[in-house]
């Protein structure tokens, strides 16, 4: 009752809005924090190696493709509670769009003719295509349930880059597709961010990863506003409906079948969307950047993140990042090193069977990689920042299991 | 058909539910009047769910028409029914259990709602009035069952009793001009049971016509106008709570045990 009353006393409009922020709210927090991280992090690493620190805002960039990747794959297994285990298959088909339509690449395939679409139009027709896909693929299949549908999209996910690898004539084989298209803009706003006085700079050309890096970042606010609130409304609560109660979903008028569709195709948008502005970073496709891997990689930011909740998927998705491609890389380098600084180098020769202390860790860095993700998961079954949904489910189970052990005992 | 005029709003006719070899249902005809409260008796086992599952278009039935205001249903699928004005409880409840008590009534008026995707995504002017109207009119049907207080409650935390009503909420949500009620009662106290008749005969007031199936015979006494009895799948008597109080075969097959 009182929280009733509570909620509607701000006025309407900004102030109202802003005066009705919850700043003691998990979710605000986290927003708040993962916003001024972006903003700062660019100045701050440049600053900290002393200007050397290019590689690391661009690795953030290519972390903000799989923040949007997992905020896509939560559309479909967070919101609607499918299972997709083919969701690289999108990312790829997003990645390729981008490759034939905006390189040369379409000169030397029977079309003798290359396409030079401009990068923020291919943005939106990647977004189609996949989303197209999304659909050409949940049509058939959305009427089978969990495991089903779980395998028969890991299938999917298996053919995509096996048809973009075997299709040569098109897409180049296993070489890929190389020299995409550089994005530009006709103005754009350089500054200390980039190492350059604050100034509009003309015809803009996407080369600096710092500059890809504040776009991934303007992006990313754009569809976390989208997916927020999406969310909240008529289809958010429908996917959620039928998460829980498909049954009862369609005895309330839902029609289960597109609504699920829809989160498939949705999802699959993202993804799309993401795969874009990958290859235009990269400059370069190939088959290989789609494997299974990816897809699985990208389920594990959604669970470990905490399913459902939009900043829990984010951090997620930074954290797996960070341990994937910056810790568990640079391990190897950091053992010999840590070895050599404790006076233990002799460790790091080879001997025998004994490879090294680095090349050892080399082998055993998805060793690694698993045991991180074990620890996690026991620690923080429900992710690291979960819905409230989804605590609360996790919380009923293990009171359940308690009663049987009780019963049991 | 005629039905309009006739005052019937759902008319089954010779309707049969086979499973394999077992004849859930068995070549069962009857109306339902507009405006009135029908109840479908029966032991356990008697077909009544089945029916309630061929009429809400959970399966088809294998054979027979079911006309709604004259509309052959029959073989819709079950969103199209809810959407043509049929709402139904569940015998075993099933709420949306981890979503909050206004969510669920607000997912049972998502048939009635316009909002498009776009809409959604860029919070457009006319989904923030829709979904003002949509809280509003939950907040009213919440109120309506009693619930106004646990609003924000999450359905699995409502008691027992609560939780039916809000299944009955959730339907009403949906707009309908019948109301299915499946074992409203079931496990309910006297009390509960008293508030049930007063809750129906609002419903009623509202102009929705209530089908219900119900084991507790004084409630069904009470507040119906006709009455149909299912045993093993044929119906063996229909009439007014007094004729079938008196029927020997129902006496036979149903009371028999009981009174």
């Amino acid at each position: 009752m009182s929280e009733v009353s509570e909620r509607a006393v701000p006025g309407r409009g900004l102030r109202g809005r802003v005066q009705r922020i919850d700043w003691h709210d998990r979710n605000t927090l986290a927003y708040v924090v993962l916003f001024g991280l972006a903003i700062v992090f660019p100045g701050l690493v440049q600053f900290a190696t002393g200007g050397n620190g290019t590689y690391l805002v661009s690795t953030a960039a290519d972390a903000g493709v799989y923040v949007l990747l997992a905020l896509g794959l939560n559309v479909v297994v967070g919101f609607a509670g499918l299972l997709d285990l083919g969701y690289a298959a999108f990312f790829a088909i997003g990645a390729y769009t981008y490759a034939m339509l905006a390189s040369n690449r379409l000169a030397v395939t029977p079309l003798h003719h290359a396409v030079h679409i401009p990068f923020w139009l291919l943005l939106l027709v990647a977004v189609f295509v996949a989303a197209l896909f999304g659909a050409l693929l949940g049509a058939p299949t959305l009427r089978l349930r969990g495991d089903y549908l779980a395998i028969v999209t890991l299938g999917f996910g298996e053919i995509v880059p096996r048809v973009f690898r075997n299709l040569a004539t098109w897409t180049g084989g296993v070489n890929g597709i190389p020299a995409l298209d550089v994005p530009t803009l006709p103005a754009w706003i350089t500054g200390p961010w980039a190492g350059t006085p604050l100034a509009v700079v003309r015809d803009f050309q996407f080369i600096d990863p710092t500059a890809f890096y504040v776009l991934m970042v303007a992006l990313l606010v754009v569809i976390v506003v989208l997916i927020n609130n999406l969310q909240r409304s008529r289809l958010g609560r429908a996917w959620m409906a039928i998460r829980e109660d498909e049954v009862a979903a369609a005895a309330m008028g839902i029609n289960t079948v597109t609504t699920k569709l829809l989160a498939f195709a949705i999802g699959a948008s993202f993804s799309g969307f993401a795969g874009c502005f990958y290859g235009a970073k990269l400059s370069l496709v190939s088959p290989e950047n789609f494997s299974f891997v990816v897809s699985v990689t990208i389920l594990l930011m959604v669970v470990l993140g905490g399913m459902g909740n939009i900043p829990g998927v984010m951090m997620g998705a930074l954290a797996i990042y960070v341990i994937d491609f910056y810790v568990l890389t640079n391990l190897p380098a950091w053992t010999s090193g840590a070895a050599n600084a404790l006076g233990l180098g002799f460790l790091n020769q080879q001997q025998g069977d004994w490879p090294g202390l680095g090349d050892e860790t080399q082998r055993l860095i998805y060793l690694v990689f698993g045991l991180i993700l074990v620890c996690t998961m026991l620690l923080r079954p429900q992710g690291l920042l979960p819905s409230r949904v989804r605590q609360q489910e996790l919380a009923q189970a293990s009171t359940q299991e308690s009663l049987a052990d009780v019963e049991s005992a | 058909m005629g039905d309009e005029q006739d005052g019937v709003i759902l008319r089954c006719e010779h309707v049969s539910k086979r499973f394999g070899g077992l004849l859930a249902v068995d070549d069962v005809s009857f109306t339902v009047e507009r405006g009135q409260v029908f109840a479908l008796i029966g032991p356990n086992g008697a077909g009544k769910t089945t029916l309630f599952n061929c009429i809400t278009g959970l399966f088809p039935p294998t054979e027979g028409g079911i006309l709604f205001e004259g509309l052959d249903i029959a073989g819709a699928r079950p969103h199209q029914v809810a959407r043509l004005g049929i709402a139904r409880t569940f015998q075993n409840i099933r709420l949306f259990e981890y979503m909050t008590a206004l969510d669920n009534v607000r997912v049972g008026q998502h048939a009635r709602m316009h909002a498009k995707l776009w809409d959604s995504l860029f919070k457009l002017p006319r989904e923030r009035r829709e979904e003002r109207e949509v809280t509003e009119r939950a907040m009213e049907l919440l109120r309506f069952v009693g619930l106004e207080r646990n609003a924000h409650d999450y359905a699995r935390n409502l008691a027992y009793g609560q939780q039916r009503r809000l299944e009955i909420a959730r339907a009403l949500a949906t707009q309908p001009r019948l109301l299915l009620l499946d074992e409203p009662a079931a496990g309910f106290t006297p009390q509960e049971k008293v508030e049930l008749m007063e809750l129906v005969e609002s419903i009623l007031g509202r102009g929705i016509t209530v089908f219900l199936i119900e084991h507790d015979m004084r409630l069904v006494m009470g507040i119906s106008h006709r009455i149909a009895v299912l045993d093993h799948g044929e119906k063996i008597a229909e009439g007014s709570p007094e004729e079938v109080r008196r029927n020997e075969r129902v006496i036979e097959a149903y009371l028999g045990r009981s009174a």
